[in-house]
């Protein structure tokens, strides 16, 4: 099951900053939701744990972070994939661009565009939840990385 | 005959027992000591197992054991089969992948067996089995046929390159072209069968027990035909010979088709038992059913009619492809090859018809037989295609369909059916007179004032049931005949008991068979008992699909009534001193051809147990006959349905106004029942033509797996039926009975699109036609009515 979804968020902080940000293992740690263990495993790669609940199934997904793409400090693109056992898998991307504020406003904006894909038990809980709760996690992570942000 | 014999419409004797909750289900057997399994299904469509991890699931509480394909292949139980070889046109036999009941090595769509786990609990079970781990290597996967096909596409089974089973034709290319060359008009039309989920109410189980000390096996199953269970596990399987295992069948409720087939899972459940020693259980949740119940339909169909200037048809081209899904289910490979395309002359008099079909693998789940199971499908064509073409020759579709009906029977159509008796006429004038379609027009009118579609839809349907001929269906691939046993035993005091090779999951076969034993030995339907379902009581069956209960299993009983009543004469003939040609049996009272001499049927049975009044030696004791009957031609039940829709085209919601059903199902032992039977399969047909649609996403996920997401009818979609009968009596057994089971599944889906297509008019809509379907096809209408 097949899902998109995107959104831009204001952040009070330059590009430059947001772009470490974006690639500081311990803030993405914080930032993806239910997410328990982030390990680097190489430059650009991590292992994660991430325990999600939806709907009536809470799974723990095993799998590994991918960033690729990488163009400082304008965006680059992260991507995922979970094993959950019985609950099925979960996998996606999004690709994150950086621009200056509008109106020369302090700041950037944050785009993203996401696509998702879930399988298994958690695919045929129906799209009517599924689709909310991968549109609330997205909305989840982008919200915490704000808030990241914000607290400098 | 007492108000209990044939034609009766006797209250069903089993709903007692069902609406107080005294069935026995599958899932209300419980053997002592009995464990609990779960299957770990593939969340992929399509994978490699790289590996399995056990360890820690067989650390959790109450696990009893777990196994794998492997464990099953160490044990040399064979896969699961399909009982059907079908040709290709080049002579080659089908290619049917290997079909494992545990996945060895590579999964071929999602809810395909990975492991079963088997516990103290069921929920000890499912904790388990969410610590196994397994290390799947994602392959891509084909989910359309189109895909499936595609050059380069993944293959699923080495086998099969390109996906394909079978490049299957019937009938005469070159008369069929001919036919199309002296065309006067040639309609096409590009038609979808849209696939389905079975959901039966019950979900299918199992038990499985041995018994060490005796070395025998029992299963329970959710079975349409235990003792093809029984055979196929033993003959091809090999979980242990005919007369080590006993397969039971209890009550069953509803099937469907979807039960006719041997499973992973019931396989898993016997054949675990004696592993771990215990008697094993399992039961379906329901999405289990929406993933592992062999589905239905799904075809995808190009079809052209050459028809001359008055609208006589002249010939048929029909080319489908068939999902056949990821392995070939047990009878899948005859449903869309000889169970369709002989229908596709439907009730016309068609001089040439050539049909190719080609099976298709997919990373889906297996298809086969759905009610109806290839005549609807055919139907779908035939019914949607005449349609079609009626409008396009503007003639009115009624009289279109009866400038081409079959009137002279035997009628020997170009695609193997030899039709043996109808009046195709008849049902359709009964039909108009019912739907009053003389003022469809003022109907239309008035509906058009509240700013509403109106539209009539015909179905002149015609199916083969009484399946079937063995020699006839052995001819054109079948592994097994398809016969059908009966046993009649009378007990000392009279009653009856009957055994039957017929199953009932719903049909009413405790009422109906006892109707004709009624009707017969002039006792009353209370003291006849109907045993079924048990292959260690029953002496042998074909058990219950393709509407063969009525017309193959009932000729079967009538069979072993007549030698009832021949023995019995004997015995009366006896006690009365008499020759037993003088013998006259009648109202359940044998007497003596012109004296006042008479006795009873139950004194008779006394004195056939007793056995004082004959010498043992010149006639046997007892009352008790068997007989097997194999049909000498398939029936062919036949009839007009009339739908009538209202849509609204701001919401695209269609509402069914009227719905008028004629059906020719021969002679009727229980009219109550045969139109419980209409009214069930036009529920079921309206479901697949408004509502019902199985959906895999692009990656093969079943994304319709719940009724959140997959609409089965209620009773707010549906109208109050206008049922009525005519009747020929069929000509190829005793009772002149045609089978009434699939009609109504079979006759509505054509109906209802026909009359959704009259009001939008045009034909640009397939099923389900859900109200976004339809308002988007009646947005479609606006722009061209005004370019009009």
């Amino acid at each position: 099951m097949a899902m998109t979804m995107t959104g831009e968020v204001a952040l009070p902080a330059t590009r430059e900053t947001v772009w470490v940000k974006l690639n500081d293992p311990a803030v993405l740690k914080a930032c993806i939701p239910g997410c328990e263990i982030l390990d680097k495993t190489s430059e650009t790669g991590f292992s994660a744990v991430v325990k999600l609940k939806i709907g009536p199934v809470s799974a723990t997904f095993k799998g590994s972070v991918e960033l690729s793409d990488l163009d400082p400090p304008n965006g680059y693109r992260i991507s995922g994939q979970g094993e959950g056992g019985v609950a099925g898998f979960a996998k996606g991307g999004a690709t994150v661009h950086l621009t200056d504020a509008p109106d020369g406003a302090e700041g950037c904006v944050l785009s993203y565009n996401v696509e998702a894909n879930v399988g298994g038990k958690i695919a045929q809980l129906g799209a009517r939840l599924i689709d909310g709760v991968a549109k609330k996690t997205a909305d989840q992570f982008f919200n915490n990385f704000a808030n990241a942000v914000k607290a400098g | 005959m007492s108000g209990t014999g044939i034609g009766a419409r006797v209250q069903r004797k089993e709903d007692f027992r069902f609406i107080t909750g005294k069935g026995q289900y599958t899932d209300d057997v419980n053997c002592y000591g009995q464990a609990h399994a779960v299957f770990l299904r593939s969340p992929h469509a399509h994978a490699d197992i790289v590996s399995i991890k056990l360890d820690a699931a067989r650390d959790m509480a109450g696990v009893v054991d777990i196994f794998t394909g492997d464990d099953l292949a160490a044990d040399k139980i064979g896969g699961l089969i399909c009982g059907w070889m079908i040709h290709s046109k080049d002579g080659s036999p089908m290619k049917a992948g290997a079909h494992p009941a545990l996945a060895q090595g590579k999964v071929r769509y999602v809810g395909d067996h990975v492991a079963v786990v088997i516990a103290e609990t069921q929920a000890q079970a499912r904790d388990a089995m969410e610590k196994i781990e397994v290390d799947y290597k994602v392959l891509s996967p084909v989910v359309s046929m189109a895909d499936a096909v595609r050059a380069g596409a993944p293959v699923l089974h080495d086998v099969a390159p390109h996906n394909i089973v079978y490049n299957w034709s019937l009938g005469d290319e070159a008369a069929a072209d001919a036919a199309f060359a002296t065309a006067a008009h040639v309609t096409k039309l590009d038609i979808i069968n849209n696939r389905l989920v079975p959901n039966a109410m019950e979900p299918r189980a199992a038990v499985g027990d041995y018994n060490s000390g005796s070395g025998g096996f029992t299963l329970y199953t959710t079975s349409q035909n235990p003792h093809v269970a029984r055979l196929v596990l033993s003959a091809f399987i090999g979980i242990a010979p005919e007369h080590k295992l006993r397969v039971i069948a209890p009550d069953v409720g509803g099937g469907f088709g979807s039960k006719i087939f041997i499973y992973a899972e019931e396989t898993v459940c016997v054949w675990a038992a004696k592993k771990v020693g215990r008697p094993v259980k399992w039961v379906a949740d329901r999405t289990e059913a929406f993933l592992s119940d062999a589905h239905g339909r799904d075809h995808v169909t190009h079809a052209e009619m050459a028809l001359d200037a008055s609208g006589k048809i002249l010939g048929l081209r029909v080319k489908t492809r068939a999902n056949l899904g990821a392995y070939l289910s047990t009878f899948s490979s005859c449903v869309p090859t000889y169970l369709y395309a002989p229908l596709l002359s439907g009730q016309y008099d068609i001089p040439a018809i050539y049909a190719e079909v080609d099976g298709i693998y997919t990373n889906t789940a297996p298809v086969d037989a759905y009610r109806g199971a290839g005549r609807p499908e055919a139907t779908f064509v035939i019914e949607r295609m005449v349609e079609v073409a009626a409008r396009e020759m503007k003639q009115d579709p009624a009289e279109f369909r009866r400038r081409n009906f079959v009137r002279n029977f035997p009628h020997q159509t170009p695609v193997i059916m030899c039709y043996d008796a109808g009046d195709y006429d008849a049902s359709m004038t009964k039909a108009l007179e019912m739907a009053d379609y003389k003022n469809i027009g003022a109907r239309k009118a008035a509906s058009a004032k509240k700013g509403l579609l109106r539209g009539v839809g015909f179905s002149a349907y015609i199916e083969a049931c009484g399946i079937a001929p063995s020699a006839a269906v052995g001819s054109l691939g079948a592994g097994v005949g398809l016969w059908e046993s009966a046993e009649v035993r009378v007990n000392p005091v009279g009653t009856v008991e009957i055994l039957t090779g017929s199953h009932s999951h719903g049909q009413g076969h405790e009422t109906t068979f006892a109707q004709l034993v009624s009707e017969r030995l002039g006792i009353s339907i209370d003291n006849v008992a109907i045993i079924h379902g048990d292959t260690d009581k029953v002496q042998m069956g074909m058990g219950t699909y393709g509407s063969r209960s009525g017309a193959v299993g009932m000729s079967a009983l009538s069979k072993a009534l007549d030698k009832i009543e021949t023995k019995a004469k004997k015995v009366a003939g006896f006690v009365l001193e008499a020759s037993p040609d003088d013998i006259e049996f009648k109202d359940g009272k044998f007497s003596v051809r012109g004296t006042d001499k008479e006795i009873d049927f139950a004194s008779v049975a006394l004195q056939a147990y007793i056995a004082h009044k004959f010498n043992g030696q010149e006639l046997e004791p007892g009352l008790k006959e068997s007989a097997f009957w194999d049909p000498t031609n398939f029936t062919f039940p036949a009839g007009v349905h009339i739908c009538e829709v209202e849509i609204d085209p701001a919401t695209g919601v269609t509402r069914i106004d009227r719905w008028t059903a004629v059906d020719d199902f021969g002679n009727v032992i229980n009219p109550m029942i045969v139109e419980g039977q209409v009214h069930g399969g036009i529920a079921q047909g309206v479901g697949q033509a408004l509502l019902e649609g199985a959906v895999y996403d692009a990656n093969g996920q079943l994304v319709t797996a719940s009724y959140m997401d997959y609409a089965m009818p209620r009773a707010d979609d549906l109208p109050s039926y206008d049922v009525g009968m005519t009747q020929t009596a069929c000509p190829s057994n005793p009772l002149g009975i045609k089978g009434c089971g699939e009609a109504g599944a079979i006759a509505a889906p054509p109906a209802v699109m026909n009359a959704i297509t009259d009001a939008l008019g045009h034909e640009e809509i397939a099923m389900p036609a859900t109200p976004l379907a339809v308002w988007r096809a009646a947005q479609r209408l606006a722009p061209r009515a005004a370019a009009e």
